[in-house]
């Protein structure tokens, strides 16, 4: 299992890459009453036949991974936003989602919550997300109640160039720690 | 630390950039590939990352690709790290924590020498049968 609200978002999004998914954006929004997480993507999206099966941790999707019979992020996430007083949310079913339009992922995690997981390392994971060879324009907004800021991932490749190389990536990990460190 | 502006991160970069010209012992095809999976997520391949990051900064070597993948197929000694450079074989490492990713550095991109406790590789597709021995 994963230990930090960060880890979740990291997979969710990976998700929507690998729907291939060419504008995606990330909302992280911290406030008293909850972490809210969502995620919209405009990939393939999936059929409501899909979408029932999506929570089965012995599901995933044909041919995504050759060879295996499992598919764990969103039955973690959905394990964990239940205990910790969250949910992961769309209606009755547990995301929105139209083939050929793309999905959102919401998620909420309750901060009063002793089963709350941390909110883990917000920068390696936004840079993480940044450099994903499949990221496409991507855009994370991280939200407090009274501060924010946001990462365009194609602004930043026009400041930072490639952001493969290692040079570059460690620049870029200092910009999302001052704009981090900067909250309030 | 001040929150940086996109004005002050080209400035930065454009530093960068000159001190890295100076420098010749780098090639482009210097490849690091990290294992991004569930699994690898699970087993802290964000902080691998990170500290690969570091290391190589310190070490002042910028021209090494890294990218992510999913699941290598060697959920059991997450995080993997495939390191690819032009004049040595191709080698998957596993259990790289924050320690063994800066030995990597150190020695096998550095020093040209494999880190041999951390060597694992892929299953292997030539040994085994079809069908899984069934």
């Amino acid at each position: 299992m994963h230990i930090a609200i960060t880890d979740y978002v990291l997979e969710v999004v990976q998700n929507a890459f690998e729907a291939n998914s060419t504008e995606t954006r990330v909302v992280l929004q911290e406030t008293a009453e909850a972490f809210a997480v969502t995620v919209t993507d405009n990939g393939k999206g999936m059929s409501e036949e899909v979408m029932k099966r999506v929570l089965d941790p012995f599901s995933t999707e044909e041919g995504k991974h050759p060879h295996r019979k499992v598919g764990l992020g969103l039955s973690f996430l959905n394990q964990a936003t239940e205990l910790a007083g969250g949910e992961l949310a769309g209606g009755e079913l547990p995301l929105r989602s139209e083939v050929g339009v793309g999905t959102t992922v919401r998620f909420t995690f309750d901060p009063a919550s002793i089963d709350t997981p941390p909110l883990g390392d917000v920068v390696s994971t936004f840079m993480t997300l940044l450099a994903h060879p499949k990221a496409g324009s991507l855009v994370i907004e991280r939200k407090t109640e009274t501060d924010g800021y946001a990462l365009d991932r194609k602004e930043l490749i026009g400041v930072l160039g490639d952001l493969e190389m290692s040079g570059n990536l460690h620049l870029l990990k200092e910009y999302i720690a001052s704009q981090e460190a900067a909250l309030s | 630390m001040a929150k940086m502006t996109l004005e002050e991160l080209r400035k930065l970069r454009e530093e960068k950039q000159e001190a890295l010209e100076k420098r010749s012992i780098e090639g482009k095809d210097f490849r690091i590939i990290i294992g991004m999976g569930t699994c690898g997520i699970a087993a802290g391949a964000k902080e691998t990352l990170s500290t690969f990051l570091s290391v190589l900064d310190e070490e002042k070597i910028k021209h090494v690709a890294i990218t992510q993948t999913g699941c290598m197929g060697l959920c059991y000694v997450e995080p993997t790290v495939e390191v690819i450079l032009p004049d040595m074989p191709p080698v998957i490492y596993g259990k790289v924590d924050a320690d063994v990713a800066r030995k990597i550095v150190k020695e096998h991109i550095l020093g040209k020498r494999l880190v041999t406790d951390h060597m694992f590789d892929r299953p292997a597709a030539d040994i085994i049968k079809q069908d899984g021995g069934r």
